[in-house]
């Protein structure tokens, strides 16, 4: 791949917001789990779970502040590198990105401090209000950001304006509700839940093996089991919506995911695995599961989902459409209001396949001069590079089945086998805390890479979105950015191990009434432990 | 959905120039003292304990100041497309190195404090003092090039093009008028920093705080003065000419744009407008008294008042320009073409007038909890939980 500016900056805003997405999950899911804790210390009066509040929110605090910084940088690099993606979208998708801030960011960062420096100068229910505040937060922050995002997937409530040589407006609603978005929300968010649910119980699983902070651990793992389990089973179902609302929104992109090239007889069979071809077009020593795609995609035995090359051909219809589009746009861009109402209505008719034109600028710097070949050639562009897409898509079904398990497991450990946890389970749950991440990492890659070529799906191209930067300044802030992150990464990882070893600031005991109500069950524990029994 | 047009165009679109300068004005008041502390924190803190104290001032609160700057490029994205299509791009490097600060500072905040190693604190007391510092200056050099006008042009198909080479467009911005405005912020920044620690410190800390402040403010006035002058001799303005609509399109190759010899032109059409340069300068010099008698609420909303006055002449002298271009004025950005479409501007209005009142009024109850004086009792007796 040759690199120039829009590979540099695609580069560069991949790697930033995978990047930010390292924090996110976790900030999403801890500041649930943290709240979840203190309503149970302010409900129950027990100061172990006021210890178990201001431990986990001391590592919330060292990944939130990082989630924070690094969200800055997304920001603002719309401006910065995508400026006609900017100009030609802002007036859509800016307004999510603008609500997130008035709704959700200035929520969780006015409270967050308030919840770290609070403790000594609130009532016990106003600091746990505080809490669910800064979840609360967060959480919305992700739903506008996603509704943001949901658009670019499937651009509805919107229509290209010829005067001002943009996409604007024209359904709020739409865009709000948009499916994709509301899918993707949920998706995201319970991604974000298991990621904290593992991390919780990767790290109490790693006190237990230590003997340390044992009381502190086990009642961890409990609620995180139990949170981990709801939210694994959500990010399955709703990753399968996600797939079921692209079957009529970006056909594209799933066909890609199944690496199915040819349109299949209904219902369509699911490819467990393969090696997908991009130069032949096809799949070699693909492992079926007969109608298992066609339920997903379209949970009907009758509906046909369209293959790659099927696609390929609707994408040179629309090009073809896209050209005359941009001939009238010519003529009234030209005219302004004295434009020819024939041509009005011509251009009406084809402003749908606008974007589809602009694939052409790649090859030439007028769609209408486009040869024969180039329109071949840029409707094959329309594919993205599927074996990457078809792989990590594998990867992360594989572990979010894994994590549907792993907390299955905890969860009946903890609540029917008395908090014992057997050793090797302990380790396979500190082994397991790096996986969620990559499943998110690998979620986002699919979503993102699998919209290519488009910035905004079949409205522009992303060759087309980018400010016209030099070349040695993108390469500067690519340099400035990794070398940055990479030292906050090393700088936020060593803090948040030391933290980890030095555990709790002090261990508190559980009270003496509670030890006694269950006392029975404490000592049906097979491995009895360090808890101390009030004197009998 | 029809109940936007009950609103006109034009009136929407001047509420959003006066939301956009709102929220300049709110980032200034709030995240302007965090700056400030950081460019002040080598010089009012001597020991690790008063930097800490220091530190601990805003500690509790930067992170909500900060949204302001995060809202601040979110509202300009939504209501103003071009002017963050075409200033981010054009300022790319300077809004690199602005961005750095940004992500740096809350690390260094919220990281400083965890280890002991002196080393180790250090050296994240110079990344707060540069992301204080840096970005304070780096603002004002860039009012200081909107004022003077950039040097960019549309395409047909409005793309944004800037002009020279990569290192000019970073180098470029720093022009002595530019400079000097970049002192302008930096140095009320420190101002208000200053009256910030006069207000939540004591001691040593408070001492230094107030006597720094107070040459700041003396360094903020004149500055300004001179830029005022500056302006009127050697400034050229800019004014659309020939008809044009303000409710129309949002596209800048609709006007035509001419350079004129002043912006100051603006206060023989509309004299009110110097309400807001006489009340900077008043606030500014308010609040250098201030700080010599040691007044605390008082000199923090003179402070205030000298931020208010200051950013708003600009955008009243400006007015209605936003961000004219030097070599192709007729590309120039104003409020009559380069908003949102209605219906956005109508519907970002709503949400704010929804969602604004109740972010002043719970960031309100957060500064009441939090009021009175960080002492170097309050750092030390809870050493591993503030900053």
């Amino acid at each position: 791949m040759e690199f120039g500016i829009v590979e540099l900056s695609r580069l560069q805003f991949a790697m930033t917001a995978m990047y930010h997405f390292l924090f996110v999950p976790l900030t999403l899911g801890l500041s649930i789990l943290v709240a979840i804790m203190e309503t149970v210390y302010v409900m129950t009066n027990r100061p172990i779970w006021r210890q178990m509040t201001k431990f986990w929110g001391t590592l919330f605090g060292i990944n939130f502040v990082l989630g924070v910084a690094t969200g800055i940088t997304m920001e603002f690099q719309f401006g910065m590198n995508w400026s006609y993606y900017s100009h030609y979208v802002g007036d859509i998708f800016g307004a999510p990105l603008a609500i997130e801030g008035l709704m959700a960011f200035f929520l969780e960062a006015t409270f967050v401090g308030l919840f770290f420096f609070g403790w000594d100068k609130l009532s016990k229910v106003a600091h746990l209000t505080v809490a669910w505040l800064v979840a609360i937060g967060s959480n919305f922050s992700a739903l506008w950001i996603l509704i943001a995002n949901g658009w670019m997937q499937n651009p509805v409530g919107a229509e290209f304006n010829p005067q001002t040589m943009r996409m604007e407006m024209t359904d709020f609603f739409a865009v709000l509700f948009n499916e994709v978005a509301q899918a993707k929300f949920v998706h995201t968010v319970s991604a974000g839940y298991v990621t904290a649910s593992v991390f919780v119980i990767g790290v109490s699983a790693w006190y237990l093996l230590k003997g340390r902070h044992t009381e502190l651990a086990r009642r961890s793992i409990t609620v995180a089991a139990a949170f981990g389990l709801a939210s694994a089973f959500s990010v399955v179902l709703l990753g399968d919506e996600s797939g079921y609302s692209a079957t009529h929104s970006q056909k594209m992109k799933l066909a890609a995911i199944e690496a199915m090239w040819e349109t299949h007889e209904a219902p369509a069979p699911f490819n467990l695995i393969g090696f997908p071809d991009q130069e032949t077009r096809e799949t070699h020593y693909a492992i079926e599961i007969p109608w298992a795609m066609g339920l997903i995609g379209t949970r009907s035995l009758t509906t046909e989902i369209p293959g790659i090359n099927d696609l390929v051909a609707q994408a040179e219809t629309r090009i073809r459409s896209g050209i005359i589009a941009y001939d009238a746009l010519m003529h009234i861009r030209e005219m302004r209001d004295a434009a020819d109402p024939a041509v009005m209505a011509t251009f009406e008719e084809h402003s749908a396949d606008l974007g589809f034109a602009f694939l052409l600028k790649k090859y030439v710097e007028d769609p209408r001069t486009a040869t024969e070949d180039q329109i071949v050639a840029a409707s094959n562009d329309t594919v993205p590079t599927v074996w990457p897409l078809f792989w990590a898509f594998r990867i992360m079904v594989a572990l979010g089945f894994g994590f549907i398990g792993t907390m299955a497991y905890f969860f009946y450990r903890a609540s029917f086998k008395g908090m014992n946890f057997p050793r090797p389970a302990l380790w396979l749950a500190v082994v397991m805390v790096p996986a969620p991440w990559i499943a998110a990492e690998m979620g986002w890659f699919v979503a993102e890479f699998g919209r290519q070529p488009w910035t905004v799906d079949g409205v522009l191209p992303t060759a087309m979105s980018v400010s016209a930067l030099s070349i040695t300044e993108v390469a500067l802030t690519l340099a400035g950015f990794i070398a940055f992150y990479t030292v906050l990464f090393i700088i936020e990882m060593g803090l948040m191990l030391k933290y980890i070893r030095k555990g709790p600031f002090q261990d508190v005991a559980e009270t003496d009434a509670w030890v006694l109500r269950h006392h029975d069950r404490l000592a049906g524990r097979r491995n009895a432990d360090a808890i101390a029994m009030p004197a009998e | 959905m029809i109940l936007h047009e009950l609103v006109s165009y034009e009136f929407l679109r001047v509420v959003w120039w006066l939301l956009l300068g709102v929220l300049l004005i709110g980032f200034a008041l709030t995240d302007g003292f965090d700056m400030g502390v950081g460019a002040l924190l080598p010089f009012v803190g001597k020991t690790d304990v008063e930097r800490r104290v220091a530190i601990n001032t805003v500690g509790p609160v930067w992170e909500g100041n900060q949204v302001w700057f995060i809202l601040g490029g979110g509202a300009i994205f939504a209501a103003w497309p071009p002017l963050y299509a075409v200033s981010f791009s054009g300022f790319y490097l300077a809004m690199f190195v602005i961005l750095a600060a940004f992500i740096v500072r809350p690390v260094a905040f919220k990281y400083r404090s965890k280890r002991d190693d002196p080393r180790w604190r250090s050296a994240w007391d110079w990344a707060l003092f540069a992301s204080g510092a840096i970005p304070a200056l780096l603002f004002g050099v860039a009012v200081g090039n909107v004022l003077q006008g950039v040097p960019f042009h549309f395409t047909d198909d409005l793309h944004t093009i800037y002009e020279g080479v990569w290192y000019m467009k970073f180098a470029g911005l720093l022009d002595p008028f530019s400079v000097l405005a970049g002192v302008v912020s930096l140095s009320m920044l420190v101002m208000h920093g200053g009256a910030w620690l006069t207000l939540k410190a004591e001691g040593a800390v408070q001492h230094r705080a107030r006597a720094i402040g107070s040459v700041a403010a003396l360094v903020a006035v004149a500055a300004y003065a001179v830029a005022g002058v500056w302006m009127a001799f050697g400034i050229d303005g800019y004014r659309i000419v020939g008809d044009y609509v303000t409710g129309g399109p949002s596209n800048p190759l609709h006007f035509d744009v001419e350079r004129t010899t002043t912006w100051l032109t603006a206060y023989a059409e509309r004299p009110w407008i110097v309400v807001a340069p006489v009340i900077g300068i008043l606030g500014g010099v308010l609040t250098f008294l201030g700080l010599r008698a040691g007044r605390e609420v008082s000199t923090l909303l003179f402070s205030k008042m000298a931020i208010l006055g200051v950013i708003s002449s600009v955008g009243l002298t400006m007015f209605p320009f936003i961000m004219p271009s030097s070599s192709d004025p007729q590309s120039s950005l104003t409020v009559w073409n380069s908003s949102s479409s209605h219906l956005t501007l109508f519907i970002m209005l709503v949400v704010t007038v929804i969602f604004m009142p109740l972010i002043l009024m719970y960031t309100a109850w957060v500064y009441k909890v939090l009021w009175g004086k960080v002492t170097e009792a309050d750092v030390t007796e809870n050493s591993h939980s503030v900053y």
